[in-house]
C-alpha cells in the first residue's frame, strides 16, 4: 500500500526548472512512484491536486514556500526520498560550472574567424568533398592547395578559372608540394632560400629540382605545384601561367624554372610565348619535350631535373659550376657478377617524376625498344595506391616488389628513388633494407648477381637526417648517385655493358 | 609574394599542419567532416552560394544577406497599443481563425490545435457546443491561416479570433506591425488546446475589461521601447522565450502607475492581479518584438537569413528572407526536457506554436548563456547554456549588441541565422520550449529543448539556390 506524503521548505524559493529538475531525480529514488517540487501558489497546487500528491498537504504553505510532494511505496522510502531532495536542493548550487567547451572550427567560415587573414587553404579531404572545400576558400579569398586527388578535369577547369578571376592559386588537385615564402606545404624538402621560383606540374619533379638547387648551392625563393593536369589541352596551363606572371612579379624571385611533362602542343606554346617575354630568366623542363622549341622561345632548356636546376642555380650563381659530387657510378664495375640472361632494369619508383624521367633517360641511351622492354613503375600510380597510403609514406609495397625483382632471373639492376622531407617516411632508407638483403640473397642462392642503384632526393636539413640515409644505403651495397637521371642512365648502361659483352666470364 | 607571410587552413591530413608550425608559420586545423551531412551535391550548392564579392552568385547573397541583418539589427519594436485582433490585423476577417505553424488543414491538426480551434469557435459564438464547433470546423465555413501570414505570431496552438485583443508593435524603423495575443497564464489555457468555462471566462475577461484596461493605460504611457526591457531581462536571467519572469516585472513597472490612473479601480486590481501571476506575460510581447524586427528582414532576394521557424504539432516549419512566403517543412519531433508531476514523454504532442520566432531572432535558446536556470530542463550545467549559445554563434551571422550577454563577457547574442551556415555545419538551431499535453485541454506537461530539423534548411536553400540559377540546383 503506497503512501502519499508532503515536506514543506519555508521561505525556500527555487526556480520552477530547478525543482523540475530535482523532481526528475526524486522520482528515480528507490521507493518513490511519483514526485513533484513546486513553490505553493494556487496555479501549482492545483497541479500537485490533479497529480493526486496534495492530500494531507499543509494548508498553511504559500507562494513563498516549497513543498515537496510525492507517492511512495511506505513511509520509510518517503523519508530517505524527502532527504534526498533536500540534499539536492544544497548542493544544486554548489554544482561545479567548469570550463565551457571551445568548439573547434569545422567549416572554412568557422576557422577565418579563429584565425582572421588566412591566405592559404590546405586541402586533403577525399576527392568528393574536396572540390566545394577548394571553391569556399578561393570565394573567401585564400590560395589553395589541393592535395585531394580524384577532382574531375571539368573541376579543375572551374576552380582554376575562378583563381585566375580572383588573382589566387589553385596549387592541385593532385598537388603534392609547394613552398611558399619559405613555408613547405604538403611534402617537401628544407632547402635554402633564395632567388629560383619554380612552377610545376610534377611534385616529385619539383622537389628533385628544388634539392639538386640547394645541392649546387643556390637557394629557392617559391615552388610553385599546379597538378599534373595543367598544361593539358582542356585545363590550357592555366595556373602555370598565372605562377609564372606571379613569380616574374614576385621580388624574391630572379630566375624562373618551369617543370613539366610534355604539354599539349598548345599549351607549350602559350607557356613559351609567356616565358619569351618575361623580364626575368626563364628555364623550362619539359621532360622529354621538344628543347628546340624552348630554346626558340629565348628561355633555357633543361632535359632533365638536374640540367635544369644546374642552368638555374648557374644564372643565379655564375657559369659554370662543377658537376655534383658522388660521380656517375662505374657500370662495370656493377656488371661483375651478373650472368648471361640478366638484361632487365626493375625500376621500383615512389616519385611519379622521377620514374617518368627515368624513362626519358633510358629511351635517349638506350633507344625507345630496348627502353620500352625495361619495368619502370610508378607505384604512387592510383592502379597501385587503392585503399592504402602513398609509397612515400609506407614502404610495402615497394618491398614486396623489390624482393620480387631479386627472384627474377631478367632483372639486373633494381633502380630506386628515395624521396625525404615532410610528410614522408621518417625512415625511408632503413625501411627498405631488409627486402633489398631479402632480393640479393635470393639473386646469390640462385648464382646471380643483383645491382641496386639509388638516389636521394633531400638535402641535409631534412628530418630524415641525409648523411644517414646515405650511409644506410651504402652499408647494405646500393650504389647512390646524386640524381636521378645519373641513377637512370647508370642503371641503363649495366644494362648496356651486359649486353656489350655477351656472355660474361 | 604572401602579403603577411603564409596563414594556412588546414583541412584533411592534420599533420600537413606540423612542418608549417615547424616554418614558424600560422596553421590552424579544422576537425574537417564531410559538410552537409556528406551530402556533397548540397555541399557543393553551399559552396556555390558562399559570399564572394567578385561571383555573381556570392555577391547577390552576401549584398542581401547584409540588407536583411541591417533590418533586422536596426528594427525598433515599441508596444504602441492593445486592440481587437479583428480590428488590427490585416486579412483577418469573416470566419477566419489563425493558427501558430506553416499552414495546415483541420484534418491534420494536431489534438491542442484543434482543442484551441473548438475553444475559439465557442469563445466568438459561432458555435454553442464543442460538437458543433467540430462540425464547423470540418466544414468549408471557417478559413484557417497561419498567423505568420499576418504578421501575427502565437504561442503553442497560436489560435486568434477577431475579438481576442492582441498587442499591436511597431517596428518604428521600417514601419510595419506584430500582433499577438494576450498570454493566458498556466495551467488550463486556450493555447494548450483547453475550451473550459474557465478558460472561456478568462477570454472574455481579456476582451471586456484586461484589454481596453491596457489599451488606455497604454495611451496615457506612450509607447513602449520592447527592445530595451528584452536588452535588460538578458542581464536578469531572462533568455525572453521561456523565462520571462524580468522583462514583465520591468514590463509591470512601466505599466502600473498610468494603469491605476486610468482604469477603474475594480479593473486596475484585476489586470494587476493577473499580472504579478502570470510570469509569462511578457512572452507573447517577446515574440510580437522578435516578428516586428524579422518581418522586416523578411523579402530580400537572394537573402540566406532565416526570417521564421515555427511549428504547428505536426510540420516544423522555416522560411528565408530570399525565399518569400513559401514555406520549408519537415516532420516536428517531441522535445527533450522535463516533465510534470504524473506526465511523461508518451503523454506528449509534438513541439509546437510560433515562439520559435524568438530562436529565430536571436533571443530564446540563442541567448541560452544569459539563462543558466533553464538549462536545467534537460539536466545541464551552466557550462551548458554557455555552450548551447556559443554554438548558434557557429550558424549566426551578426551578434546583437543591444542583447549583451554577461557570462560571455557582454558579447551580443548570436542572430540571423544563415541557413548556409545550418546546413553546411549541420549544427541545429536550438529552441527552448513548453511541451504540451497530446490531447486537448490538458494543458502544459513540461519544458524543454527542441532542435530544428536540418531538411528545412536544405530545402529552403536548394530553392533560393533555383531562384538565383546556381548550377546544378533545381
Amino acid at each position: 500500500m503506497s503512501v502519499v506524503r508532503q515536506r514543506v521548505f519555508r521561505n525556500a524559493y527555487r526556480d520552477s526548472v530547478e525543482l523540475m529538475r530535482i523532481a526528475a531525480e526524486v522520482e528515480r529514488f528507490p521507493g518513490v512512484i511519483r514526485a513533484g517540487l513546486v513553490m505553493c501558489t494556487p496555479a501549482n497546487l492545483a497541479i500537485v491536486a490533479e497529480a493526486g500528491l496534495s492530500e494531507g498537504l499543509d494548508p498553511t504553505a504559500g507562494p513563498n514556500d516549497m513543498a515537496v510532494a510525492l507517492a511512495a511505496d511506505d513511509d520509510t522510502a518517503a523519508d530517505a526520498a524527502f532527504e534526498r531532495a533536500a540534499t539536492l536542493m544544497r548542493g544544486a548550487a554548489a554544482e561545479a560550472a567548469g570550463e565551457g567547451q571551445r568548439f573547434v572550427p569545422t567549416t572554412i567560415s568557422e576557422a577565418l574567424a579563429d584565425l582572421p587573414g588566412a591566405n592559404v587553404a590546405l586541402i586533403s579531404t577525399p576527392g568528393t568533398y574536396a572540390t566545394a572545400e577548394a571553391m569556399k576558400a578561393l570565394k573567401r579569398g585564400l590560395h589553395v592547395f589541393l592535395f585531394s586527388d580524384n577532382v574531375s578535369i571539368e573541376d579543375e577547369i572551374e576552380l582554376k578559372q575562378l583563381g585566375v578571376l580572383k588573382g589566387l592559386l589553385v596549387m592541385g588537385p593532385d598537388c603534392g608540394t609547394a613552398i611558399l615564402d619559405g613555408v613547405p606545404l604538403g611534402f617537401a624538402n628544407e632547402v635554402r632560400r633564395g632567388g629560383v621560383g619554380l612552377v610545376g606540374a610534377s611534385g616529385t619533379g619539383l622537389q628533385q629540382v628544388t634539392c639538386l638547387l640547394d645541392a649546387f648551392g643556390a637557394g629557392v625563393s617559391q615552388a610553385i605545384g599546379v597538378g599534373g593536369r595543367d598544361l593539358h589541352e582542356e585545363v590550357g596551363g592555366l595556373m602555370m601561367l598565372a605562377a609564372l606572371e606571379r613569380l616574374v612579379a614576385d621580388q624574391g624571385t630572379e630566375v624562373v624554372v618551369l617543370v613539366s611533362k610534355p604539354p599539349a602542343p598548345s599549351v607549350a606554346a602559350k607557356v613559351l610565348a609567356a616565358a619569351s617575354t618575361a623580364t626575368k630568366p626563364v628555364v623550362v623542363n619539359f621532360l622529354g619535350g621538344d628543347a628546340e622549341a624552348i630554346r626558340a622561345s629565348g628561355a633555357h632548356a633543361g632535359t632533365t631535373f638536374e640540367e635544369a636546376a644546374q642552368v638555374a642555380a648557374g644564372l643565379i650563381l655564375g657559369s659554370p659550376l662543377p658537376p655534383l659530387e658522388d660521380g656517375h657510378g662505374n657500370p662495370a664495375e656493377l656488371a661483375a657478377g651478373l650472368v648471361p640472361g640478366q638484361d632487365r632494369i626493375a625500376g621500383l619508383y615512389s616519385g611519379g617524376s622521377l620514374a617518368s624521367e627515368a624513362k626519358v633517360v633510358l629511351k635517349g641511351l638506350l633507344g625507345a625498344e630496348v627502353a620500352g622492354a625495361q619495368q619502370i613503375i610508378d607505384l604512387g600510380d592510383d592502379e597501385y595506391t587503392v585503399g592504402r597510403p602513398h609509397p612515400m609514406i609506407d614502404p610495402r609495397l615497394r618491398s614486396e616488389k623489390i624482393e620480387e625483382a631479386g627472384g627474377d632471373s631478367r632483372v639486373a639492376v633494381i633502380l630506386l628513388d628515395i624521396v625525404l622531407g615532410y610528410a614522408s617516411h621518417p625512415d625511408p632508407a632503413g625501411a627498405l633494407i631488409p627486402a633489398i638483403e631479402a632480393a640479393r640473397e635470393a639473386a646469390r642462392r640462385d648464382g646471380r648477381g643483383l645491382a641496386v642503384v639509388a638516389s636521394l632526393c633531400g638535402t641535409v636539413h631534412d628530418l630524415q637526417g641525409f648523411v644517414g640515409q646515405r650511409a644506410i644505403l651504402a652499408d647494405a651495397g646500393v650504389r647512390l648517385v646524386a640524381s636521378n637521371a645519373r641513377a637512370a642512365r647508370l642503371a641503363g648502361l649495366v644494362v648496356q655493358h651486359t649486353a656489350m659483352r655477351g656472355v660474361p666470364a | 609574394m604572401l602579403a603577411n607571410g603564409v596563414r594556412a587552413l588546414n583541412i584533411g591530413l592534420a599533420g600537413f599542419a606540423e612542418p608549417i608550425s615547424a616554418a614558424g608559420a600560422a596553421v590552424l586545423n579544422l576537425d574537417w567532416r564531410p559538410p552537409a551531412g556528406a551530402d556533397a551535391e548540397l555541399g557543393m550548392l553551399v559552396a556555390r552560394l558562399e559570399d564572394d564579392p567578385d561571383d555573381a552568385i556570392g555577391a547577390a547573397v552576401a549584398t542581401a544577406n547584409r540588407t536583411a541583418l541591417d533590418r533586422l539589427l536596426g528594427a525598433s519594436p515599441f508596444l504602441i497599443d492593445v486592440q481587437p485582433a479583428g480590428d488590427a490585423i490585416p486579412g483577418l476577417q469573416g470566419r477566419m481563425l489563425l493558427h501558430s505553424g506553416p499552414p495546415i488543414s483541420w484534418e491534420r491538426m494536431c489534438g491542442p490545435m484543434r482543442g484551441a480551434i473548438i475553444g475559439a469557435l465557442l469563445f466568438e459564438g459561432w458555435a454553442s457546443t464543442p460538437e458543433e464547433a467540430e462540425r464547423l470546423a470540418v466544414g468549408n465555413e471557417i478559413a484557417f491561416d497561419a498567423c505568420h501570414h499576418h504578421g501575427a505570431v502565437g504561442p503553442m496552438a497560436g489560435v486568434v479570433s477577431p475579438s481576442m485583443p492582441v498587442v499591436v508593435v511597431e517596428n518604428t524603423t521600417a514601419g510595419n506591425r506584430s500582433f499577438a495575443t494576450l498570454n493566458e497564464g498556466l495551467g488550463k489555457v486556450l493555447r494548450f488546446g483547453a475550451y473550459d468555462d474557465s478558460v472561456l471566462e478568462r477570454l472574455r475577461w481579456f476582451r471586456d475589461a484586461f484589454g481596453p484596461t491596457l489599451s488606455r493605460a497604454l495611451e496615457a504611457t506612450g509607447p513602449i521601447d520592447l527592445k530595451s526591457i528584452t536588452g535588460q531581462a538578458l542581464q536578469m536571467g531572462d533568455e525572453g522565450h521561456n523565462r520571462n519572469v524580468a522583462a514583465t516585472s520591468l514590463l509591470v513597472r512601466s505599466l502600473a502607475p498610468t494603469l491605476v490612473r486610468t482604469a477603474r479601480e475594480v479593473d486596475a486590481v484585476a489586470a494587476l492581479d493577473f499580472l504579478r501571476g502570470n510570469d509569462h506575460f511578457f512572452l507573447n510581447l517577446s515574440m510580437a518584438a522578435c516578428k516586428a524586427s524579422l518581418d522586416a528582414a523578411h523579402g530580400v532576394p537572394g537573402s540566406t537569413v532565416v526570417t521564421a521557424m515555427s511549428r504547428n504539432g505536426v510540420d516544423f516549419g522555416v522560411r528565408l528572407s530570399g525565399t518569400g512566403n513559401a514555406w520549408y517543412t519537415a516532420p516536428v519531433g517531441v522535445p527533450d526536457g522535463l516533465y510534470f508531476p504524473g506526465y511523461g514523454p508518451e503523454d506528449a504532442n509534438p513541439d509546437l506554436g510560433d515562439s520559435a520566432i524568438t530562436e529565430t531572432c536571436g533571443i530564446g535558446g540563442f541567448a541560452m548563456a544569459a539563462a543558466p536556470a533553464i538549462v536545467r530542463f534537460v539536466g545541464g550545467t551552466a557550462a551548458d547554456a554557455l555552450n548551447y549559445t556559443r554554438e548558434m554563434y557557429r550558424i549566426t551571422l551578426e551578434r546583437n549588441p543591444a542583447f549583451a550577454l554577461p557570462p560571455l563577457g557582454f558579447a551580443g547574442s548570436p542572430t540571423g541565422i544563415d541557413a548556409r551556415r545550418v546546413v553546411e555545419s549541420g549544427v541545429q538551431p536550438v529552441i527552448n520550449t513548453g511541451i504540451a499535453h497530446k490531447l486537448p485541454g490538458v494543458g502544459q506537461i513540461g519544458a524543454g529543448i527542441a532542435r530544428a530539423p536540418l531538411s528545412c534548411f536544405a530545402d529552403a536553400l536548394r530553392a533560393l539556390a533555383a531562384q538565383l540559377h546556381v548550377p546544378g540546383a533545381t
